[in-house]
């Protein structure tokens, strides 16, 4: 059954760092009107958190542009976070998604992705050279029964 | 975010608090180090009590911190993890490199 946007939104914000932390909270208030649980609320926090850190420090290093964020709210309670910039791109993608892999200096762990897989459904990278890259992640929220709650 | 260090004798603990995230973690990488440097600890404890959000910059944190402590054989560990951080760090295999614990320090020697 093909699902149906219930709601969504979608926020642009410069890229600085200290936009890490408006972003993950963002998200995660649109997300809390499916009644998420603690667990699944930081779950979601900390893969935005990678995605657009990944923005800051891989996507726009020497220049500066916009994040673009956008969350669906499917009809089945599965929230989708696309995690769009316009910076340099990704050479090779499966490489760049290999656990500890990283090109960042100084103390990037290379966990980024393996993050974002881990702590979501689904998650899709496309990135082309020069034109930038974008991230979707998906997690259904299960609907939490009355006494029932973890 | 702020970082409050404490040190008795050989041991500093680093107690850490707010978000860490890519934003925060140099500015608590520079008071950790600037410890490190002053105490020349041969244990240092990283406390996560009030930590209330960390992701994979923060394990960074923790594996730079591993490297410049191996220099002087100087151990790690990570105490009062809480449950959603203990997550990320078990998915970066941080017990590898320290002594991972949910609870309190328990001696100067050993975690």
């Amino acid at each position: 059954m093909k699902q149906v946007v219930k709601n969504n939104f979608s926020l642009t914000v410069p890229v600085r760092s200290v936009n890490e932390s408006f972003a993950r909270t963002a998200v995660a208030a649109f997300v809390s009107q499916l009644d998420p649980t603690i667990d699944q609320i930081n779950d979601i926090k900390t893969a935005v958190s990678e995605a657009v850190t990944n923005c800051i420090v891989h996507a726009y290093r020497e220049s500066i542009g916009n994040i673009y964020i956008k969350a669906y709210i499917y009809t089945n309670n599965t929230v989708c976070i696309k995690i769009k910039d316009k910076g340099v791109g990704i050479d090779n993608v499966s490489k760049a998604m290999e656990p500890l892999f990283t090109t960042g200096a100084g103390e990037r762990a290379g966990l980024g992705f393996s993050v974002m897989e881990s702590f979501m459904d689904s998650l899709k990278v496309t990135s082309k050279k020069d034109k930038g890259t974008l991230v979707t992640m998906t997690k259904k929220i299960s609907v939490r029964v009355s006494g029932n709650a973890k | 975010m702020s970082v409050n260090i404490q040190s008795s004798g050989r041991v500093v603990v680093a107690y850490l608090s707010g978000e860490i995230d890519h934003h925060s973690a140099k500015q608590m990488r520079e008071q950790i180090d600037a410890a490190l440097n002053s105490y020349m600890p041969s244990m240092l404890a990283l406390d996560f009590k009030d930590v209330t959000f960390m992701d994979s910059s923060g394990i960074g944190l923790i594996m730079g911190r591993y490297r410049l402590l191996s220099k002087t054989a100087a151990q790690l560990c990570i105490i009062n993890t809480p449950e959603h951080i203990y997550k990320i760090m078990k998915l970066a295999g941080i017990e590898k490199l320290a002594k991972l614990s949910k609870g309190e320090i328990k001696n100067e020697t050993g975690c």
